[in-house]
């Protein structure tokens, strides 16, 4: 069957068995190899991409079922001005080890900060509930997170004032 | 990699599309709306349907409408909207204590009440929610709708009454006056199916005494997800600490667990027991200070 899936605002459009799964479309047909494929079994959460903004994760969606959507998946994090605070926030606060649960967590993260700016570390603990990391105990991905939140408002802050200061 | 079997894939377009879709391919089809208890249970070769009518664009299913003495919920709501809906958690707090155990973040953005209901996993949380509420479905066929009561809806594991053809569009849940409730689930770890979970509702007569009861059970035996013996004791009874106990043990007795690698036989009816008493103890508390309030009256 036909499909047609946005992904990182780029049109796909592709000839695919109704059974394809979401992270073997990314992965295998679009060599997108960012998003991880674990236990198959929606527990590990290693595979979450953004299904039309939210997380989802993409072992247990059919391509078909996104056609017609729009998916991001780690690769599309970074934007014209450089990382994504959130990818920042994984870098400065050591947020990873192994990796391998990294780029669900941060779309996760992305999609929190997307809603909440100031996200409690309950909250943030909460959104990556989802998801398993076997090698940080989490305490540095909260970090991360709260990190992105604190200079993603700085930078928004910080924006009008420069503008101003270039119209003078 | 596991993947489903092969199958053939059809978008429904509205309800009535969905429904010409499940007639014309009789009990090959199921329908998919989250598909976070299908497309695994696909993969295992646990199911092997033919066709799949996706129901993802029916947003016509996507509502939470206080109606009159009602809360009609759409088939196609989210857990993700269930837990975050005000009106919900004023009026039927058991749902909002219930979604927030149920799976994880990612999980709850796809998974719908209907799903979860046809599903009719005997360890799904849902079930046993709506079980408690005496929640009515509204199943509907290209011949028109019936309205079932949520007892009479589970036929045993994975079998409900919707037929081939039809589909549950909607869940009905009376709102009670002088009402509390609440859920009370024991999981091994975050996002896990229960070890055994109990909910309750009650609703509360003018004289302070127990009216309506509803209690309902998740992964002690499919046919204790309503438990109506500990319902019994209750009616017409005063709220009391013994009361609350002596149900939980009618519970306990009633249901059927088996052993599995989350706990022994012995272990589920003792959480079943001692959960209902627990639930109960927390929904005569809210009963009480919804009353207190005045919110209730």
């Amino acid at each position: 069957m036909q499909v047609s899936i946005n992904v990182n605002g780029t049109d796909y459009n592709a000839e695919v068995e109704p059974r394809h799964l979401l992270v073997r479309f990314l992965r295998e047909d679009l060599r997108l190899t960012g998003t991880h494929w674990g236990c198959d079994t929606s527990n590990c959460g290693t595979c979450v991409v953004l299904l039309d903004g939210e997380p989802v994760k993409s072992c247990t969606v059919l391509a078909a079922m996104a056609s017609g959507h729009s998916v991001r998946t780690v690769e599309g994090l970074e934007g014209p001005d450089g990382l994504d605070p959130v990818q920042q926030g994984f870098m400065e606060e050591h947020g990873l080890q192994c990796g391998f649960c990294t780029p669900g967590m941060m779309l996760t993260a992305r999609a929190l900060l997307d809603r909440n700016h100031d996200p409690s570390e309950e909250q943030i603990r909460e959104a990556i509930s989802g998801q398993l990391c076997r090698c940080t105990g989490y305490l540095n991905i909260v970090r991360a997170v709260r990190w992105a939140a604190e200079h993603q408002a700085r930078a928004q802050t910080e924006s009008p004032s420069q503008s101003e200061t270039a119209g003078v | 990699m596991q993947v489903p079997a092969s199958f053939d894939y059809r978008r429904a377009e509205s309800v009535d599309d969905a429904l010409a879709l499940l007639e014309r391919y009789g009990d090959g089809a199921r329908v998919i709306a989250g598909g976070h208890s299908l497309l695994p249970m696909m993969k295992l070769r646990l199911a092997r349907p033919e066709y799949l009518v996706d129901i993802n664009d029916l947003t016509e299913l996507d509502y939470l409408r206080l109606d009159g003495d009602r809360l009609r919920i759409g088939a196609l709501t989210r857990h993700r909207k269930l837990l975050e809906s005000e009106v919900v958690e004023h009026f039927f707090p058991i749902f909002t204590d219930a979604e927030r155990v149920i799976a994880d973040p990612p999980v709850r953005n796809r998974g719908t009440i209907g799903g979860s209901l046809c599903q009719a996993d005997p360890s799904e949380d849902l079930s046993a929610v709506c079980s408690a509420l005496a929640a009515e479905v509204v199943i509907r066929g290209r011949g028109g709708e019936r309205v079932v009561p949520v007892h009479e809806f589970y036929r045993g594991p994975y079998e409900t009454a919707v037929g081939v053809g039809e589909m549950l569009v909607e869940v009905r849940i009376p709102v009670r006056h002088r009402a509390g409730s609440a859920y009370e689930k024991v999981e091994r770890k975050a996002g896990d199916w229960a070890v055994a979970a109990a909910g309750a509702a009650l609703a509360l007569a003018q004289d302070g005494r127990i009216e309506v009861a509803g209690i309902g059970l998740a992964a002690v035996g499919a046919d204790a997800v309503h438990a109506r013996a500990a319902e019994e004791l209750l009616r017409g009874r005063e709220p009391s600490e013994e009361l609350f106990a002596e149900a939980g043990r009618r519970a306990g007795d009633d249901c059927e667990p088996v052993a599995d690698n989350r706990g022994t036989a012995e272990y589920k009816r003792h959480l079943a027991a001692e959960l209902t008493s627990r639930a109960l103890r927390r929904a005569a508390a809210r009963a009480a200070a919804g009353v207190e309030a005045g919110a209730g009256v």
